[in-house]
């Protein structure tokens, strides 16, 4: 009975959810068709779509979001490999935080952007600047994320672990690292976003092979409709890393406030 | 078994010290139950974390069967007045009591039995496997003790244990405290501003005073044995007691300027 009663309110919701999307969807179309918005550039929704499925179909598509992934997931590793040790040196000493806080303070709100040229000019316009970029952009929140979590460890636990006599070392892998971990992960969420906003940003603007080349060359080619089709893609893929980050978070995390219960 | 030397403890420098304990003495017997009260914000958390070697005091010492205590010594188990944050939230009732034992050398077996003659000392057998933050705050507070008592210390420090719980819960736990001590052999020192608790629960009752904290008095509790939550707290000897703690602390209080 419960449980039914749980179902029917869990497919309201997912009813409410598509409910939603597809109003969005179908004004689209209807103010395309209808001319209120020009065609040329705001072709139907349904155009835009077939342009998808028959985009999903060609060898060049998959080649272009490979090469995109290859770049977040390069940039994410990288960003992740570098950061989280570094959050971790920072946050278990007062006096390595205070050195570095400042060169931090600087660094970090450089639009990562503003680096482009500088990219191209060492590593010029393939795969190794848009890691680049996305290193830099995805490394951040990570370190942050990972120096805070090695800072707000409960006091109350760090005392426990001393009183039973734990050393220094395991005190970090047992009650510090353990207490930092959702941080970390709530790092890797915003970074696995900031990753992929630069790989296509390195595409557009630099032209490395990937997704945001082939949004630049639908433009040049004035195929408005697969112009948005790949835009579409991009969005699903940012949104299908965030839900693939979200549930091992929920598995990884579940004695954490916020995911119990959610299992 | 357990010294305290002339113990103070100042925090802060010049302007802004703060004596929080001034020159306190007093010892604990073996097997023996001390509670020590006073007014709060008396100290009695600092005395303990230096009795545990969590703090080192700023003069005097504690001494542990003749050696000073310098840091967190290995005859000490420890329970936190603020049980939420003293478990880890990521492991398991039988995880978190298994923690403090991995430095005492002991096989897989042994250290399993530990584990669960320590969960069922403590009435929670059934949720070995449950995590802390799925249980009520006394049962928390259960596994703490738990903790503590698997850890086979010879002293149990345990710093308003039950301050954060309900007055059933409470009566409960105070009667669980009285039996494991029985049954574990342990000496316990257990600070409280609960002057019922207090005379309730101890062998000896230390009263301290405002800070900067020295000892008041030590009284001896002596009630007949086993301890109830009905029949002791009857008799006029229990009534008798706590007025006496009652008035120590009041008369000292009305010495002092109202703050």
């Amino acid at each position: 009975m419960a449980h039914a009663l749980r179902t029917r309110r869990g497919l309201g919701r997912w009813a409410q959810t598509w409910a939603g999307v597809a109003t969005v969807l179908v004004l689209a179309e209807l103010a395309s068709r209808t001319g209120l918005l020009p065609q040329r550039y705001f072709p139907p929704v349904t155009e835009m779509f077939t342009a998808l499925f028959a985009a999903l179909g060609e060898p060049w598509f998959w080649l272009a979001t490979g090469q995109t992934l290859q770049g977040w997931v390069l940039g994410l590793g990288i960003a992740a490999l570098l950061a989280v040790p570094a959050g971790m040196l920072l946050g278990t000493s007062v006096v390595r935080y205070r050195a570095f806080r400042a060169v931090i303070e600087f660094l970090r709100p450089i639009p990562s952007v503003a680096l482009v040229p500088l990219a191209i000019l060492v590593y010029g316009a393939g795969l190794e600047s848009k890691v680049f970029l996305a290193v830099f952009a995805a490394f951040w929140p990570l370190l942050i994320q990972t120096l805070y979590g090695m800072q707000d460890v409960d006091p109350v636990a760090v005392d426990t672990a001393r009183a039973f006599r734990l050393t220094r070392a395991e005190r970090i892998t047992r009650v510090v690292l353990p207490g930092a971990v959702p941080y970390v992960a709530t790092g890797l969420r915003i970074s696995s976003s900031v990753a992929l906003i630069l790989a296509v940003t390195a595409e557009l603007v630099i032209g490395s092979p990937g997704l945001g080349r082939e949004i630049n060359a639908a433009r040049v080619g004035g195929a408005a409709d697969l112009l948005y089709a790949l835009i579409i893609v991009t969005g699903l893929i940012g949104w299908g890393l965030n839900s693939m980050f979200a549930a091992a978070e929920r598995r990884v995390l579940h004695w954490h406030p916020s995911q119990r219960g959610a299992r | 078994m357990l010294e305290v030397n002339g113990l103070s403890k100042t925090y802060g420098e010049g302007e802004r010290t703060t004596r929080a304990l001034a020159e306190l003495s007093f010892t604990v017997a073996e097997g023996e139950f001390v509670c020590v009260v006073g007014p709060s914000g008396c100290g009695k958390t600092t005395l303990l974390r230096c009795m545990a070697g969590l703090l080192p005091p700023t003069s005097g010492s504690v001494s542990l069967r003749g050696h000073v205590v310098a840091g967190p010594p290995e005859q000490v188990g420890f329970v936190f007045q603020e049980y939420s944050r003293s478990l880890m939230p990521w492991l398991s009732v039988r995880d978190n009591i298994a923690l403090p034992l991995r430095h005492k050398r002991l096989g897989k077996a042994e250290r399993t039995r530990l584990v669960e003659e320590a969960v069922e000392s403590v009435g929670l057998t059934g949720f070995i496997d449950h995590f802390p933050w799925e249980l009520s705050g006394g049962m928390q507070q259960r596994v703490a003790i738990a903790r503590a008592l698997a850890y086979e210390p010879e002293i149990l420090l345990m710093d308003e244990p039950f301050a954060s719980v309900d007055a059933q819960t409470r009566a409960d736990l105070e009667d669980l405290v009285l039996r494991v001590r029985k049954d574990y052999g342990v000496t316990v020192v257990f600070v409280t501003h609960d002057i019922d608790e207090a005379v309730y629960l101890g062998d000896r009752v230390v009263v301290l005073t405002q800070p900067p904290t020295t000892v008041q008095e030590v009284l001896a509790v002596n009630l007949p044995e086993p301890r109830d939550q009905v029949e002791t707290k009857e008799l006029p000897e229990f009534a008798h007691l706590r007025a006496h703690v009652f008035r120590a602390i009041k008369r000292r209080q009305e010495l002092r300027p109202a703050t």
